[in-house]
């Protein structure tokens, strides 16, 4: 890019975070206020933490399609995965990477447990347990001791849709309440802690698929990987 | 002191978000990346965010790290084996 060019583009990206932060500045005070309104009915809501509330029950729809689209990625993901293309079975990674992943993943397990547990009175939740899950599967791939999805089992396939197809039985179970997932507050809490464990599970195979799936790589040159993993 | 701390932190994520960008050399993007995500998840820290910082730092810096990290070893073995 000739030196004009690149002005202009500096000029004209200086200029978007000028009038961005001024936007961000001149926004009025919020009419309602949110925090208060959470912080009243938190008592109602069957757990502790004001950020788990508002995922799980306030705007628990937000939460049912955010679960919905991650499928969604996947599903496009496994539509356009060539079988033939993936290596099936785990090679061999350096030794070190072996033992780091036998010792870190049942901690991993561990943590994932305590985080959905956590959610419910501190920070945690479903999404950060999910993510650690898939990070331990991910760490036992590039130790060779998980193989890459070739074509996904029948097991797999339900542990994939299970905290979808949880979460949506708890909200056609109270449809009949009137509201999209309106707990009744004596069970709130067992049903925040059902569809959270679901979606932990659904979650952490789903982004460990984004991963796997895609994993395709003969076995020969994949000591580069096991390089990379550590850096 | 913890005024320093966010000045520093401010920089930093500037800085590795620059280099990010700016380096010519993938394997030291990504990596800028990994750090700049994690650099996040500390100022998610610092703004009494501790549920974003926790997802920062698990989805952002881990997962996408790795995600990128095996999308350059693929590039990788496109071209021949030889590391990009």
């Amino acid at each position: 890019m000739n030196a004009p060019a690149r002005l202009a583009v500096v000029g004209f990206a200086l200029a978007l975070a000028g009038a961005l932060a001024t936007a961000v500045l001149d926004l009025p005070a919020a009419a309602v206020d949110l925090p208060a309104a959470v912080a009243e009915n938190l008592s109602t809501s069957g757990v502790e933490h004001p950020v788990t509330a508002v995922l799980l029950n306030f705007r628990g729809y937000d939460t049912l399609l955010e679960i919905a689209v991650l499928l969604l990625a996947l599903l496009g993901m496994l539509a356009v995965a060539k079988p033939e293309a993936v290596a099936p079975e785990p090679s061999a990674a350096d030794p070190m990477l072996r033992f780091l992943a036998s010792v870190a993943v049942p901690l991993m397990i561990l943590a994932a447990g305590y985080l959905l547990w956590a959610g419910a009175h501190r920070p945690g939740g479903a999404f950060q347990a999910g993510a650690v899950l898939a990070a331990a599967a991910v760490l036992l791939h590039l130790a060779g001791r998980l193989p890459a999805w070739a074509s996904p089992s029948r097991m797999l396939r339900l542990g994939l849709v299970g905290g979808f197809l949880i979460f949506l039985a708890v909200a056609a179970a109270l449809l009949a309440q009137g509201a999209l997932l309106r707990y009744p507050p004596a069970h709130a809490g067992a049903l925040i802690l059902l569809i959270e464990a679901g979606l932990t599970l659904s979650l952490g195979l789903i982004l460990a698929g984004l991963f796997l799936v895609l994993a395709r790589r003969p076995a020969s040159p994949r000591a580069g990987v096991g390089e990379e993993g550590k850096s | 002191m913890s005024l320093a701390f966010d000045a520093l932190l401010a920089l930093a994520l500037l800085w590795s978000a620059w280099r990010s960008l700016a380096t010519p050399d993938l394997t030291r993007a990504v990596v800028m990346f990994i750090v700049f995500g994690l650099l996040m998840a500390l100022a998610w820290a610092r703004l009494d965010a501790p549920d974003i910082a926790l997802a920062e730092a698990a989805i952002g810096a881990g997962l996408t790290g790795a995600l990128l990290l095996d999308a350059l070893g693929a590039f990788g073995e496109r071209r021949g084996g030889d590391r990009p």
